[in-house]
């Protein structure tokens, strides 16, 4: 029985290597046109950026990568030079101090009330707990224009750019279900060493729960740096203005001069792009961690 | 996922089942710890959403002399009758649901499709999915904006150059944006684009965290490897497609900052790209029309809590555990 089969076989496995190698040539097959159509749009963009303006628009040939300047660059820092029209470095600025704020405000709250929601006994706690979860199904487009008639007042500056963002019931969630992987001996040892509850959270339970800040830490910041409705309704004033706003007002400019929309842009993109590059695997573990909602 | 779930009982249970002695119990702690979290979400949360009702019940404009006046449903009639309002809304509406009804099939499916293809070991892999994450770092008003250059209309524009010249030269060139015909399908594929990885991650993490055992069994009984997908993987990771079609139903009805962009520059054709959310900022912000648009932001937060208890019964009626 064992022979027959063996010789039977024979004939198969070379079919079968075959349709194997019929199967990884049509996987590579999928696996460039899928990629083409994802990279391409970042290719364009990038390499734009560095053509002659005239140049981007035309066709196929927009994508060559030919007559490489730097004139679109100097043209942005050109264009926007004068406190009516703002400053790249200035919109850069307001992103960049307004995003660090919200990522660490973010966690900071957020994991406090996780931590008390998980490991702490109080009174309301459970009901309060359960409120948070009923709230992260709220979005944020849900409340913007109501908290615009709150804060109409405090238009064009950076804090109220920030604060909105700071409590968020999705992040209470994330960190409540890291924070209840923790083995409750080790609060228990720091207790009987003396930590109170603060020293026991942030040197204790923060450290060993790095991942669920970083994870938190890269959702709140994709989302911020792209945070668009917010300010379209609470910035005027281009000194304040964030870069998803300032992108929008500049590729608008008459005559248009695409070359230095794409050269924003880049400059816009390629700081995350690059940290997006280097930690790809953390970027992808905490969108996945970020399903534990499902 | 799983592994939280089993151990979350079999741990906790018992230490909060003893009965808590002095030092344990944290009744100033507790509350201090949670209570910057919770004053937040009150003040820019909680507040501004019942703000939104009682708003809707009223006449209203920010900064105008003219007090606040009671008009009880008024604007939620008006929503539906007025001849100026209602078919703007109803565009918008259709529109949110036209986008909702392609949107969360194509991309589903595509997350799916995609998650299986990168999850095989090839060689080289790690480059193609690179290039498949890198939109997830865009924002939205820089994808729309990078995106506008691509259908530009006329013999440049990207798209219709590419076209061309896959066609032979037969295609010709096509005002995607600004046709009402194509507007929205243009929307739709520059929103798939910089979301469809999001999700097709979330898919990629459960599709490994089906137990190998399961497929080991089914090849012993000879299962096909369609066989396989369909009695295997689907199931095994059916509760992780159902929060995916919910996330994707959800964003679809908050569909804006696109839309907004191109709208603002004018290279896009409004009616047919008009949205539930464009139409708040347009008549809460930028006609001053606070009360309508308060109205409006109801019956969006109405639709999206619908949608999110329809799709939590439907995974809980037959998913089971996790």
């Amino acid at each position: 029985m064992t022979t027959s089969t063996t010789v039977r076989q024979k004939p198969r496995t070379s079919s079968i290597k075959r349709s194997r190698r019929w199967q990884a040539g049509l996987n590579y097959l999928l696996l460039t046109v899928v990629s083409l159509f994802f990279f391409l749009p970042v290719y364009y963009l990038i390499v734009g950026s560095f053509r002659p303006s005239a140049e981007v628009l035309s066709g196929l040939s927009g994508f060559a990568p030919v007559n490489l300047t730097l004139e679109n660059y100097v043209g942005v820092f050109e264009h926007l030079s004068s406190s009516a029209t703002g400053y790249f470095g200035q919109f850069a600025a307001v992103s960049i101090i307004v995003t660090t704020a919200v990522v660490a405000g973010n966690l900071l709250v957020n994991s406090m009330a996780a931590y008390s929601f998980s490991r702490m006994k109080w009174r309301g706690r459970k009901v309060l707990f359960l409120l948070v979860t009923v709230l992260t199904i709220i979005p944020f487009e849900a409340v913007a224009l109501p908290l615009y008639y709150m804060f109409s007042g405090q238009r064009d500056t950076i804090h109220i750019q920030a604060l909105p963002f700071i409590a968020n019931a999705f992040s209470i969630f994330l960190f409540y279900t890291f924070f209840l992987d923790v083995p409750v001996e080790i609060e228990e040892a720091a207790r009987l060493d003396g930590a109170g509850p603060f020293r026991t959270f942030f040197q204790v339970v923060v450290p060993i729960t790095k991942p669920a800040f970083a994870t938190v830490a890269i959702l709140t910041f994709l989302a911020q740096w792209g945070s668009y409705l917010w300010p379209v309704l609470m910035v005027s004033d281009p000194s304040v203005r964030p870069l998803p706003l300032a992108i929008s007002v500049f590729q608008n400019q008459q005559p248009p001069e695409w070359g230095q929309v794409l050269a924003f842009g880049t400059m816009f993109i390629v700081p995350v792009l690059a940290v997006f590059l280097i930690f790809q695997r953390w970027f992808v573990a905490s969108i996945s961690s970020s399903a534990v909602k499902g | 996922m799983t592994t939280q779930t089993q151990l979350t009982p079999g741990v906790k249970a018992p230490a909060m089942r003893r009965p808590a002695p002095r030092p344990t119990g944290h009744g100033v702690a507790g509350p201090l710890f949670a209570s910057p979290a919770l004053l937040g979400l009150a003040i820019f949360l909680v507040a501004p959403f019942v703000l939104a009702l009682v708003l809707s019940f009223y006449r209203v404009q920010l900064n105008s002399p003219r007090p606040a006046r009671f008009v009880g449903f008024e604007q939620y009639t008006r929503l539906f009758t007025d001849p100026d309002l209602a078919p703007a809304f109803g565009h918008a509406l259709l529109n949110n649901f036209t986008f909702a009804v392609i949107v969360v099939p194509v991309q589903t499916l595509l997350a799916l499709g995609l998650a299986v293809l990168v999850n095989r070991k090839l060689r080289g892999m790690v480059v193609f999915r690179t290039f498949i994450f890198m939109p997830l770092v865009f924002p939205l008003a820089l994808t729309a904006v990078i995106w506008r250059l691509i259908y530009s209309r006329g013999d440049q524009g990207l798209l219709n150059a590419i076209l061309r010249v896959f066609s032979g030269g037969v295609f010709p060139s096509h005002d995607w944006l600004g046709a009402p015909s194509s507007a929205l399908g243009a929307v739709i594929v520059m929103s798939i684009w910089q979301s469809v990885s999001f999700q097709m991650i979330i898919v990629l993490a459960a599709l490994q965290s089906v137990p190998t055992e399961l497929y080991e069994a089914a090849s012993l009984d000879r299962a096909s490897k369609w066989d396989q997908f369909i009695n295997v993987t689907v199931p095994g990771i059916r509760n992780t497609l159902i929060f995916v079609a919910l996330i994707t139903t959800i964003f679809s009805f908050r569909l804006f900052d696109q839309v907004y962009l191109l709208s603002r520059s004018g290279s896009i054709d409004r009616q047919s790209t008009e949205t539930v959310m464009t139409q708040i900022i347009n008549t809460g912000f930028d006609n001053n029309n606070v009360g309508q648009a308060a109205a409006m932001t109801v019956i969006f937060m109405l639709i999206i809590t619908v949608i999110a208890i329809i799709q939590r019964a439907a995974a809980r009626q037959r998913g089971g555990v996790s």
